[in-house]
């Protein structure tokens, strides 16, 4: 059974969420950032296809709402691995190594796809806690690592767009909280008191960083690269 | 093994993000010009300093919240937490980046100030409203 403070947290981020896509059309800013406003609104889905099976009787304890959390986790990440992907087009659009730069992260998407789907397709008999946990973390780490290199892009190339600088750093923040918190699960269980609650509040950041760099900036806004870097060169 | 190492790395990667995240929302400001009555009020003229990041945020608390500008705030008095704890631990060992902490904290500053100038234009559009109607 889910707590009131656990489906509070919930609640808001499914509504953040939405604000991500509706700020966007609103600022007309939806076909540009199409892969980041299709993974919002995933998580809506994903949020309402949960509650759907929570409310048809299956408790979150149970062998369906665990396969239905499993698989679309997954397809969550991968959504946010074509979003991560997009940006780093975004960034590397100009540059002649940008077609094998595309590729390689085509690849390594349907790698962690392929690997993500024999993992659980081989574990569906032991889809427990804690492989959940591991599973995770490894599929958060990769986002992590993924982000960190598009990180590096941006500062090589002097990126000056605000939004996408801002989009960048909220996912990478994201990614490196997830990826700690996934991590911190594993090798130790006196924090999970704590942590039930870390990663839902996570999931609320991300998307209120996405809508208020929507509403405060512009696609003209401009940034000074050299304020980006942590000691100045 | 494996969990240590990625808890490790992602703890590193957070602190970075972290501050290019603060550093991206100070640099957003850096180019807003305050106004005449804000600079009178926080005494920042030339340039902020560091310790003027305290006052203007007790002079962020008069004013009416500007909901865009909450979550800018948190983050970067987070950021400036950090860096003071840093200036009086780590930093100590490390004397050459004093300089770069301090700039670091007037850059709060200025952002704490930048905040409060929108926020009492904030409140003197939503009293014009209130005189309309």
């Amino acid at each position: 059974m889910l707590g009131s403070a656990t489906l509070a947290i919930w609640y808001l981020g499914t509504a953040l969420e939405l604000s991500v896509v509706v700020c966007s059309v609103a600022r007309k800013s939806f076909l540009r950032y199409f892969f980041l406003n299709l993974y919002m609104l995933l998580s809506v889905l994903t949020s309402v296809g949960r509650w759907y099976l929570i409310l048809s009787g299956f408790g979150v304890n149970t062998d369906q709402y665990r396969y239905l959390y499993f698989y679309t986790d997954a397809l969550l990440t991968l959504a946010l691995y074509v979003a991560v992907i997009s940006l780093f087009a975004d960034v590397l659009g100009e540059l002649h190594f940008a077609k094998h730069l595309r590729l390689a992260a085509v690849v390594l998407l349907l790698g962690t796809a392929a690997f993500s789907y024999s993992v659980v397709a081989q574990s569906a008999d032991r889809l427990s806690t804690d492989f959940a946990y591991q599973l995770s973390q490894n599929l958060y780490f990769v986002g992590l690592v993924l982000t960190y290199l598009l990180w590096g892009a941006v500062l090589k190339v002097r990126e000056t767009r605000t939004r996408l600088v801002q989009f960048i750093l909220s996912l990478g923040l994201y990614f490196s909280a997830c990826a700690a918190s996934y991590a911190l699960k594993n090798f130790t269980d006196r924090y999970d008191d704590i942590l039930k609650y870390v990663d839902p509040l996570l999931g609320c950041l991300l998307p209120l960083a996405w809508s208020l760099t929507i509403l405060r900036h512009t696609e003209e806004t401009r940034l000074a690269p050299a304020s980006l870097v942590v000691v100045p060169r | 093994m494996m969990a240590v190492f990625i808890f490790v790395f992602s703890v590193t990667t957070l602190l970075m993000f972290f501050v290019s995240y603060c550093r991206s929302l100070m640099a957003s400001s850096s180019r807003h010009v305050l106004s005449e009555e804000v600079r009178d009020v926080t005494g920042i003229h030339s340039g902020a300093s560091p310790r003027d990041y305290a006052r203007v945020m007790q002079l962020l608390q008069l004013c009416p919240e500007r909901p865009q500008d909450t979550t800018g705030l948190h983050a970067v008095g987070a950021y400036y937490w950090i860096l003071n704890f840093a200036q009086a631990t780590l930093l100590r060992m490390v004397p050459a980046l004093q300089p770069w902490a301090e700039q670091e904290r007037a850059g709060c500053a200025y952002f704490a100030a930048v905040a409060l100038d929108r926020r009492i234009a904030f409140s003197r559009e939503m009293l014009a409203q209130q005189v309309d109607l």
